[in-house]
């Protein structure tokens, strides 16, 4: 067994904070993404404005900037209004940003804008005369888009978005930076002490691999379901 | 108040894509049982005003009235839109529309799609709405294809499907948008053959279509739009057969 000189328990606690927070991530840019396709997609000009700022601003600027920017730069802002509400009420609050939290949004907002594109080809991908059915008997918009958008686009969808959260699952090794502990901070910490950095950089190297290889199969599941209904056309055709 | 309700009526609808009205006013009373079937060339607005009375498109003018609900409608600066949506939901249950591609939900089931509005739209207990799609899709001859997907048949089959689909909501008024245009030349019997029961039984319907021979034996009422008007109407002996227009005569003449 190799010795992991006592930093072994560190490492996995550091393993479950990057998967907390590439998960945590993941929902927070799926929901960002799914709102940005309809935001890109809408006749309304000013929310079609928004969607296209977004995706801009995000998509042109390095991660680790924008990380920075909201993390210190969130802080000095709340610390701004604090300020305010103190001097104006006297109330008096400080609020600290937390690492994590910060991380999930960064990451989150990050993504979402990825996922933003590829949700838009997605949507685009479901022939109009599906909804329309949806519509001709009779369906709420929310019950047209759960029944029958969703299921539909997810099949173009789900490379894109297995794509987008292998990119992600390693952005989140950027967070040591911002002060969390996740499992690539805790291995720089470890090689700094004991010079000895295969030692620990080759399991976290292994570990990311590990979450991979199973989300890798995780899609492929999914995929596989949601591709029901589709290939296997000229088998049975007449 | 009339003893029974009027499955379905429109008066005076209007309807504008930019500049061009492909719509200048048409009216049409649907009593119960009455297959009405709107024939003219392409762009005459026969499937555009079919559309219309399921609010597919929204007219700009003009009422609608389905068993005496009358559809409301507000202005906005785009045009004129239904005043409550949740109304326009109700009233689209009420007619099953049957579409010129289909339009069977491609990742569902044939029975799937047959219960899919049932149970999501009109809240009806599983079990039952299987039974019921069951009797349906044997009555259309496709029992046993219920647990395939709309891909894996052909398109005659598919439009079958769509139309069990169809009756599955127990429609007020049944729409038939160009119901085989769609199709290969041999598979567009079988779809008659399900519709002329349909009309036999007494099903309210209406009916966008090119199959002239079929609108002359089905038809209570045959409508001849041309560039968005109503040119003839009536019984199909006398619009079919009678033309009183030259523009009709040559629509109806044998194509060479």
């Amino acid at each position: 067994m190799i010795d992991l000189q006592g930093y072994g328990p560190r490492l996995l606690e550091g393993a479950l904070v990057t998967v907390e927070l590439a998960v945590l991530s993941l929902i927070l840019a799926v929901v960002l993404g799914l709102l940005t396709a309809s935001a890109k997609l809408s006749r309304n000009r000013l929310i079609h404005g928004i969607g296209t700022l977004y995706t801009t601003l995000v998509r042109g600027v390095p991660d680790l900037v924008l990380m920075m920017l909201l993390f210190y730069g969130g802080q000095i802002g709340i610390n701004m209004l604090t300020d305010q509400l103190y001097y104006a009420f006297d109330i008096d609050i400080f609020i600290n940003v937390d690492a994590f939290v910060a991380g999930v949004i960064t990451i989150g907002l990050i993504f979402g804008a990825y996922m933003g594109e590829t949700f838009r080809g997605a949507f685009q991908s479901v022939e109009e005369g599906q909804m329309e059915a949806a519509r001709a008997y009779g369906m709420s918009p929310l019950l047209a888009f759960r029944r029958v958008r969703f299921p539909l686009m997810m099949r173009h969808a789900l490379p894109g978005i297995g794509n987008n959260w292998m990119v992600l699952l390693k952005t989140t090794a950027l967070v040591s930076i911002i002060g969390l502990t996740d499992m690539v901070r805790v291995a720089a910490e470890a090689t700094k002490a004991t010079h000895e950095p295969f030692l620990f950089m080759l399991p976290v190297a292994g570990i990311y691999l590990l979450i991979a290889s199973l989300s890798e199969w995780g899609f492929a599941k999914l995929s596989k379901r949601y591709s029901t209904g589709f290939g296997e056309a000229s088998e049975w055709t007449n | 108040m009339a003893a029974t309700p009027i499955p379905l009526e429109a008066k005076g609808i209007k309807k504008r894509f930019g500049d061009h009205e492909v719509l200048k006013g048409i009216s049409l009373q649907a009593q119960k049982g009455d297959v009405i079937t709107l024939i003219g060339a392409s762009g005459s607005g026969k499937s555009t005003f079919l559309r219309c009375m399921n609010l597919l498109e929204q007219p700009d003018e003009g009422e609608l009235i389905v068993h005496n609900e009358t559809i409301g409608f507000r202005a906005t600066k785009h045009g004129r839109e239904p005043a409550d949506w949740k109304q326009v939901e109700r009233i689209r249950a009420k007619l099953s529309m049957v579409f010129q591609n289909f339009n069977l939900w491609s990742h569902m089931t044939l029975l799937e799609n047959v219960i899919e509005a049932p149970v999501n739209v009109l809240k009806k207990p599983k079990k039952q709405a299987i039974e019921e799609a069951r009797a349906l899709l044997d009555r259309v001859g496709l029992l046993e294809r219920a647990d395939y997907f709309p891909t894996q048949m052909s398109g005659g089959q598919q439009q079958r499907g769509a139309i069990a689909r169809a009756l599955a909501m127990d429609p007020e008024v049944m729409l038939f948008d160009e119901p085989t245009s769609a199709l290969d030349p041999e598979l567009v019997g079988d779809v008659l053959k399900v519709m002329r029961d349909l009309a036999d039984e007494g099903r309210t319907m209406i009916l966008v279509t090119h199959e002239i021979a079929f609108a002359r034996d089905v038809s209570s009422q045959v409508i001849y739009l041309h560039q968005g008007v109503v040119e003839e109407v009536g019984a199909p002996a006398d619009v079919l057969d009678n033309p009183r227009s030259e523009r009709l005569r040559q629509f109806l003449a044998p194509k060479h």
